[in-house]
């Protein structure tokens, strides 16, 4: 394999964004050696905290819980690599799984139903990849637009109802395990899909020609890489990948819900630019983002824990999804400023900024003391 | 009236800025048009719909949106998008309505600071890891609109604020009508007025379609990018600020899902009216337009029993229509240059 300093191509650099901003990559040399370090000290302090998290049936449970988002990642980090984004993802997921329910519900054979939500999860991709390769529309706004198009279609088909009674050989997929062990159906499929996107990304034609358009569109154009048609398909894979996803999690809940999903972008999104993908294309690994993955799973599996509201959990990881964009630029940027003098005015805005954060917080702990002193 | 929006930053061939000028008419022309349609087929099934009662309704049902489209509209301006103005209304109503439910006797007008002031803040929060941190406005706000949201929870610990929690007068700010028009809808037009005139008549304003619109060109004629888009997102903080305290006192009340998804419908709003997501096209009596529209659609999916399931998909399929008409119109236009 190789890795992901191959496309290299500086001409890219040429636009001011990208002079001034780098990706994790080029600040960690290693940023998934760094990955690793820090995967090893959350299950420290994590095992420290809870008796409960070095445990085999413990973690083989909680890993399924995150396949979802996994499934949905694989096509994600090609689609960022491109330097585009699919913000879609969790509304198709909660289409797909809802059509099926209702298929079910109607009485339809489970497999059959369960084809038809993968056929209308690839239809959405189908959308998604038109509007932008073909209608040349920005990822971003397309798939904003798809993003509550999708949730509404799901809301559409099963309203405030619940498909329920799926079929033991088919809730196999989402709570079965692989033959007497403990390793989950949904992670050994995981497991090998990521590894074929791992072949596809590092090892192909095709993966050359996603670092090509996320370096740079035009000359990628110009040197023949088939931009619209490499486009169209990777909003196709995702729109169905999107749909398994949504299979799996169908299978692992027992039920469907409309609002299955909901927010799931984010934290495949989280997963992708924490695993050193450069959100704005050209960058990164699949093993980068699988061991974020990895990550975010056992930060999640410690928090729950420990008791944390799966919301307060929520901000942690978007915190941690700045801060992961945010910190690699700003010691970038006291580095490159030691030479430049001190400066007053400087001091006193991060002063007033720090105080201003103080403030708020000060405020919001003092309006509830009573209720939040207790925790 | 379009001239200067497009002029400033962009150097365009004079004969170009006429076809986007007819264009950016064209669009606001063909959302009224759209908008007329709507009301003579639904007035036609529902003849409800024409009565001062509903309009005034699909008027108080749009005006938070378009107090926050506002805010949006600027950000986008720059090129930017702030995701997290729902989340923030959802915290500030929940912080302004736990502290006025605990101190009896705060001023209404302090309340309505105090929603300001932490809006504020959060919008600073937003414009400093983008402008500072530089993360993509998207990533950005992605973020903090589950960080804001998780405060949210943290901070009620699950608990949320009722209609008898909240001081009388806190209500009728929203609902009042010493104009006999609810006072929501003036503050609603007010701000839009505000907005106009901040875009359109202040050098800052124009700084902000400068910016959108190159910002490379921008530096290069003496504006500082980075202070600008700093000031739209602490700007957007405030006014979610605002719109948080007005959630709270239409509402009356305050729930850890207040405004949840919102933030999807500020953006349509912006983008159905015109505004261009790649920045420094957009004018604000086309938003305006585009929340009228958002409004009536609603309005109308209802009166002619629509389940409201649907009514979702029905606004993601307009932003899709909105965005997919605007390239193809401004593709033919250019074709027939």
């Amino acid at each position: 394999m190789k890795s992901q300093a191959n496309p290299q191509n500086t001409s890219a650099a040429t636009i001011s964004e990208r002079a001034t901003r780098r990706s994790l990559t080029d600040v960690f040399k290693n940023w998934e050696l760094l990955l690793v370090v820090l995967i090893i000290i959350v299950v420290l302090v994590n095992t420290r905290l809870s008796p409960y998290f070095l445990n085999a049936k413990n973690i083989s449970r909680t890993s399924s819980d995150f396949m979802e988002i996994g499934l949905m990642m694989l096509p994600m980090v090609f689609i960022v690599v491109t330097g585009n984004i699919d913000l879609s993802v969790a509304s198709n997921m909660g289409m797909s799984a809802s059509f099926m329910g209702l298929l079910h519900n109607m009485g339809v054979n489970i497999w059959l139903a369960a084809l038809a939500g993968l056929a209308l999860g690839t239809l959405g991709g189908v959308l998604n990849g038109y509007l932008i390769a073909k209608v040349k529309l920005p990822s971003l706004v397309v798939t904003l637009g798809t993003y509550a198009f999708f949730r509404g279609i799901a809301y559409g088909f099963l309203g405030d109802q619940a498909a329920r009674n799926y079929p033991a050989k088919f809730t196999y997929l989402g709570q079965g395990r692989v033959g007497g062990s403990l390793i989950p159906v949904s992670v050994a499929i995981f497991i090998g899909l990521a590894i074929i996107f791992g072949i596809i990304l590092h090892a192909t034609k095709f993966g050359r020609h996603l670092y090509a358009i996320g370096n740079n569109e035009e000359a990628a154009k110009y040197s023949g890489v088939p931009i619209d048609k490499i486009k169209f398909s990777l909003f196709v894979i995702s729109g169905f990948m999107a749909a398994f996803a949504g299979l799996v999690l169908a299978a692992r809940f027992g039920s469907t819900r409309p609002d299955n999903g909901t927010g799931l972008e984010l934290a495949v999104i989280t997963a992708t630019v924490l695993g050193g993908v450069d959100i704005d294309g050209g960058k990164g690994s699949m093993y980068g983002a699988v061991l974020s993955l990895l990550l975010i799973g056992l930060l999640r599996f410690g928090m729950g824990l420990v008791n944390i509201q799966s919301q307060v959990q929520s901000t942690i990881i978007g915190l941690l999804l700045i801060v992961s964009i945010f910190l690699p630029h700003i010691g970038q940027r006291i580095a490159a400023n030691k030479a430049t003098r001190f400066r007053w005015k400087t001091v006193l805005a991060v002063v007033g900024i720090i105080a201003l954060f103080v403030l708020f917080f000060v405020f919001f702990f003092w309006s509830r003391a009573p209720v939040l002193a207790e925790i | 009236m379009t001239d200067q929006e497009t002029s400033i930053g962009k150097q365009v061939p004079r004969q170009k800025l006429n076809l986007l000028e007819l264009f950016s008419r064209f669009r606001e022309v063909g959302i009224i048009v759209f908008i007329a349609i709507l009301v003579v087929a639904v007035s036609l099934r529902a003849p409800s719909f024409l009565t001062i009662n509903n309009l005034t309704d699909i008027l108080m049902n749009i005006s938070i949106m378009i107090i926050v489209a506002m805010a949006q509209t600027m950000v986008i301006l720059t090129g930017g998008i702030d995701l997290s103005v729902s989340s923030v209304i959802g915290l500030v109503a929940m912080m302004v309505g736990f502290t006025l439910s605990a101190n009896s006797g705060i001023p209404d007008i302090a309340a309505v600071l105090l929603g300001i002031a932490l809006g504020a803040v959060l919008g600073t929060f937003n414009g400093l890891i983008i402008t500072v941190g530089k993360v993509p406005p998207i990533i950005a706000t992605l973020g903090t609109l589950s960080i804001y949201r998780g405060l949210v929870f943290f901070y009620s610990q699950g608990t949320w604020i009722n209609a008898f929690e909240l001081p009388q007068s806190v209500k009728l700010l929203s609902k009042g009508k010493p104009l006999g028009v609810p006072n929501l809808i003036i503050i609603a037009l007010l701000i839009a007025a505000l907005t106009f005139i901040f875009l359109k008549f202040t050098r800052v304003g124009r700084n902000i379609y400068a910016v959108g619109s190159n910002a490379d060109a921008a530096e290069f004629a003496g504006i500082r990018p980075q202070r600008i888009k700093l000031l739209v997102y602490v700007l957007s903080g405030l006014i979610s600020g605002l719109a948080g305290v007005l959630w709270l006192s239409r509402f009356e009340s305050a729930q850890t899902n207040s405004a949840l998804g919102f933030e999807l419908q500020t953006v349509t709003a912006a983008v159905v009216g015109g505004v261009s997501t790649s920045g420094g096209v957009g004018t604000i009596p086309g938003v305006l337009l585009g929340a009228l529209l958002l409004g009536i659609i609603q309005n109308s999916l209802t009166l002619i029993q629509i389940s409201p399931f649907w009514q979702l998909a029905a606004q993601g399929l307009l932003i899709i229509i909105a965005v997919v008409s605007d390239k193809l119109i401004s593709k033919r236009i250019v074709r027939s240059k």
